[in-house]
């Protein structure tokens, strides 16, 4: 078994004595498709932002390819080839289709070489092949703000998957989706693991059970379990958490 | 012993001031986030205000109250000051909400037009002008409900206009004719003369306390204590409160947020209205003497954290004491043979001026530890 | 010409006609009073590229350029002072002698050198603001209050020139005017023609710099931080770094604009660091259209000579009008003229009081699928 891309070691965050993580233990393996749910409160945004360097936890280490990620900068850390994907889409509105793929896949993202040098042709072929994949070539020239809701979501993952990164972390890539385009970025993210490890957080119990993987439940800043959807369908204690307790059910 | 208490006096003197300067100011911009760079020009309508009061209460009618004026003058300037604020909020800056540095901007045009109001205007008419206002804005305050939703609102809120245009006509015509200083516009200084129970000194542990800043220093206690009264414990202090911390819930909640806005911005204005009484009874009055304020007023607020009155305090304080320390040169008399090259140090900096560009200089450093001020606000919806 | 006219940019081009033949025809139609005048604009509008570059695209709204406005100034009137002091007694700028002071400061020395002086006129300012900027950036303070602690950082430098008279003479500042240049008095007419000109060429190439940095990707990362800078910093670049260079440019560009403005002007005093001073500068650039370049030396160009005729004809009156345009900047016109023109202003305008079609579809869906068109 190989060694865990991403660890997270006994994270603890307190927001003034409030603890948002508490002794949060996780690990994923490269390649994994993982799926993250809880309900309201749990602490998944807080999590996410301990692994990408906005928040430093108060206790515990991250480790990513065994490296610890702690008191490094955000763009460090994106660097060393974490992407996240935000709740709400965001996308930089004034830049075009193409130009918010062209940050994300220039390298290296230094001032100078922004300067002196242009995309290369394989960047840009790589450009071409993303919008493909999102179906946005038709807008490849028009501002990212007049895109819909979905196709800035859809947008961002790309700018997400253009980056390289080894591990995505993909934060409610449906709200506000239809249906059938929660359907297709299921299957989009279905199509990036494998090559990459994606962890998703997700309110969408449907488009979780679509994903056909290990899902892991927080609640209350710790994971109460980890297994596939139908084993966490049947766990007592997640039932407990998400309809309340058995006794106030009365 | 008597030096430090003289040193801790003078501090304390500057710091009430720029406390007072800065009160308004941080209602604001910690309560609505708006930067309001005429705010150092609503203290100048306060100061002058005080100046045309002081020449009322010389007229031979008044003459035997003229000790008693700045009791009249303090509500007025805050009167002048908050109706002008609220004219500002309703035409300019309710239209850049959420956009703090257009509302800089268009704010910065605001005080250039009065500053050159002050000047091209004479006072006699500018307070003709201001009246008029204040009536306008008030009279409907006054009317009964049906009078104006009844068939005939308009005509009567033309009337009440009308009315108060003709006011401010008369009070500009009586003013000119009366008082020969204000019937024609300059652009030099005037000075306020203080009546005569506020000149001279109170000696206390042979230290002479000069009356005007401690009467300065009372004025600020009362205002501080009366504005967090009036957030913490008044019925629209907490809707002004639930406003700062969610606009669309408090509107949900039903709570008025338009006049929540009004009235914040018409309370931190008037503020600025009675801190240029106390900064007319420290100096001469001029067009200018607003912008002299306004950057050590910003500079309070950010020390202080924005958000936080508490802060706003003792950042006032802070900056009072260490002026003065610096500025007067207190540390060599603290400290007579202090070595050769730290003497030249501190005797460069011992100028009014030039302890500006020390303090600012240390706040500058001292955001470096702490960006957010001494007591930022915490929690997690800080960084949205 | 027909494709630029499509992506309206008519304006623009038009408007670049009218400065390039404004300023060749200039020397010959304007008298030289005019002329120095208008050379004192176009330095002017070297500053407004740089407060262009840092707010119109990168969002960092600094009201206190005037800091390095004036250091370039300092940096050129030092070195004229100098040079023409070789007579005085003690071979130092007369100045001097009014404050009892008989020893060169040692700051000053380096400015015997027209090397140094050419180099510190751009690189002072530049380093200052990458030090400044970088204090306030690396910790995250932006918005408002970038724009406060900016504002105190000139207070902080106006009153300390303005109070060290035996420094560098204090509130009187350095005159330049009757200083000798390649053997000539700088305020001859001769050499003002001559300092239009050069000063016409730096308009020009400054823009071309600033056009070179804002067009391609470094540019995109700029208009990405106005945009969203925490999204770029998860994206793998560093803001931080990429705002004190395009301070640091805008302080240089600034440095440049004083010190062409101050041989132009004659004087270089505290003055030029008023705080109110330099938020004129931001109105020039919020008129001409923040994000385009041609507008910011436009607006400068206009806005001054707007100032100079209402002046010369209702004395007093300007700060009315200034303070107006702040208002009505921001209110009604935020894209400036530039962008009203881009944006159908005239059409509309017209539209308005009846003398043209309203456009009925959203201007989106022409513009959809044209995209391909393009070669």
């Amino acid at each position: 078994m190989s060694s865990p891309l991403l660890e997270l070691r006994q994270i603890t965050v307190s927001f003034d004595g409030f603890l948002a993580l508490r002794d949060l233990n996780l690990s994923l393996k490269p390649g994994e498709l993982r799926a993250v749910i809880g309900p309201n409160g749990a602490g998944k945004t807080t999590f996410l932002d301990v692994i990408t360097g906005k928040l430093r936890p108060t206790a515990g280490d991250v480790l990513f390819k065994g490296r610890s990620l702690l008191n490094k900068p955000e763009h460090r850390i994106a660097r060393l080839g974490i992407g996240r994907k935000f709740q709400s889409p965001r996308v930089f509105e004034n830049l075009s289709v193409r130009e918010n793929l062209g940050l994300a896949v220039s390298l290296p993202k230094r001032p100078w070489s922004l300067l002196t040098t242009d995309l290369t042709a394989t960047q840009r072929d790589r450009i071409d092949h993303l919008m493909e994949i999102v179906a946005l070539q038709q807008r490849a020239n028009q501002i990212a703000g007049s895109l819909s809701h979905g196709q800035k979501q859809w947008l961002e993952i790309v700018m997400l998957v253009g980056q390289a990164p080894d591990l995505l972390l993909v934060d409610e890539p449906v709200a506000g989706l239809t249906d059938e385009e929660t359907d297709l970025t299921a299957d989009l993210l279905k199509s990036i693991a494998g090559d990459h490890t994606v962890l998703v957080i997700e309110h969408d119990m449907e488009f979780i059970r679509r994903l056909q993987t290990q899902v892991t439940v927080l609640h209350q800043g710790y994971v109460l379990c980890e297994g596939s959807m139908d084993e966490i369908q049947r766990d007592s204690r997640v039932i407990e958490v998400y309809l309340g307790r058995n006794e106030e059910a009365v | 012993m008597q030096l430090l208490f003289e040193s801790l006096f003078n501090g304390v003197a500057i710091g009430s001031v720029l406390l007072m300067a800065a009160l308004g100011l941080a209602i604001v911009f910690g309560l609505m986030g708006v930067i309001n760079l005429a705010h150092g020009e609503l203290i100048m309508l306060g100061a002058y205000t005080t100046y045309v009061v002081q020449l009322i209460f010389k007229l031979p009618a008044l003459q035997p109250l003229y000790n008693a004026y700045v009791l009249v003058a303090i509500p007025l300037a805050f009167i002048v000051s908050g109706v002008v604020g609220i004219l500002l909020e309703r035409t300019v800056i309710r239209r850049l909400y959420g956009n703090p540095l257009e509302t800089l901007l268009a704010t910065w045009g605001v005080s250039l037009i009065l500053q050159q109001f002050v000047r091209s205007v004479p006072l006699a008419q500018a307070a003709g002008v201001i009246l008029a206002l204040v009536m306008g804005f008030g009279l409907p305050l006054l009317l009964p409900d049906q009078l104006l939703t009844g068939p005939r609102a308009r005509l009567v809120r033309a009337g009440s206009w009308a009315v108060s245009a003709l006011g401010g006509v008369l009070l500009a015509g009586g003013l000119a004719s009366q008082i020969s200083q204000i019937a024609r516009a300059t652009s030099r200084n005037v000075d306020v003369t203080a009546p005569k129970w506020m000149r001279g000194g109170i000696e206390w542990m042979d230290i002479t306390f000069p009356v005007p800043r401690l009467v300065i220093i009372v004025m600020t206690i009362i205002a501080v204590v009366g504005v967090i009264w009036f957030l913490n414990r008044s019925v629209w202090g907490m809707r002004i409160r639930s406003v700062t911390q969610n606009r669309s819930m408090s509107d949900c909640l039903g709570i008025p947020t338009d006049t929540v806005d009004v009235l914040t911005f018409g309370i931190g204005s008037g503020l600025a209205g009675v801190a240029g009484v106390a900064v007319s009874l420290l100096g001469s009055v001029g067009p200018n003497v607003g912008t002299s304020y306004i950057v050590g007023c910003f500079m309070v607020v950010v020390l202080g954290g924005v958000g936080n009155l508490l802060g706003t305090v003792i950042a006032s304080f802070a900056i009072g004491l260490c002026t003065d320390l610096i500025g007067a040169g207190r540390l060599l008399t603290i400290w007579p043979d202090m070595p050769a090259p730290l003497e030249q140090v501190v005797s460069f900096f011992a100028t009014t001026s030039m302890a500006q560009v020390m303090v600012f200089t240390l706040i500058v450093v001292l955001l470096q530890f702490r960006p957010a001020g001494l007591f930022p606000q915490k929690g997690r919806m800080v960084e949205a | 010409m027909f494709q630029a006219f499509q992506q309206r940019r008519w304006p623009l081009v038009l408007l670049w006609i009218l400065i390039v033949a404004a300023i060749v025809a200039a020397p010959t139609l304007l008298p030289v009073f005019r002329l120095n005048q208008l050379g004192m604009f176009l330095s002017l509008s070297i500053v407004a590229l740089g407060i262009d570059l840092i707010w119109g695209f990168t969002g960092l709204l600094s009201l206190g350029q005037g800091i390095f406005f004036a250091l370039g100034g300092y940096a050129a009137g030092m070195y004229l002072q100098l040079n023409s002091s070789a007579d005085n007694p003690n071979g130092i700028p007369e100045f001097f002698s009014l404050y009892g002071v008989d020893r060169l400061p040692f700051f000053w020395e380096p400015f015997h050198s027209p090397v140094f002086t050419l180099i510190a006129i751009w690189l002072i300012p530049a380093l200052l603001a990458a030090v400044l900027g970088n204090l306030v950036f690396r910790n995250r303070i932006k918005g408002v209050y970038f724009s406060i602690l900016t504002q105190a950082a000139l207070l902080v430098f106006f009153n300390f020139f303005n109070g060290q008279q035996k420094l560098i003479n204090g509130t009187n500042g350095l005159k330049t005017d009757v200083t000798q240049l390649f053997g000539q008095m700088v305020g001859s007419a001769e050499m003002q023609r001559g300092f239009f000109w050069f000063t016409a060429v730096m308009v020009i190439l400054a823009w071309i710099f600033v056009r070179w940095v804002v067009r391609g990707r470094f540019g995109d990362v700029l208009i990405a931080i106005r945009d969203d800078e925490p999204r770029l910093r998860f994206t793998g670049f560093n803001p931080t770094l990429f705002k004190t260079i395009v301070f640091a440019i805008a302080g240089g560009l600034a440095g440049i604009g004083g010190a062409l403005f101050t041989v132009q002007s004659g004087i270089i005093s505290p003055q030029e660091m008023s705080v109110p001073k330099s938020i004129e500068m931001v109105i020039w650039v919020a008129v001409g259209g923040r994000g385009t370049l041609v507008g910011a030396i436009f607006g400068t160009v206009a806005i001054q000579f707007a100032e100079t005729f209402v002046s010369e004809v209702w004395p007093q009156s300007w700060l009315f009008f200034q303070g107006a345009l702040f208002i009505l900047v921001v209110t009604v016109l935020p894209e400036g003229v530039i962008g009203w023109f881009k944006t159908d202003g005239p059409r509309n305008l017209l539209s308005r009081v009846g003398l043209a079609r309203r456009l009925v579809t959203y201007p989106q869906l022409e513009i959809d699928g044209q995209d391909e068109v393009q070669p």
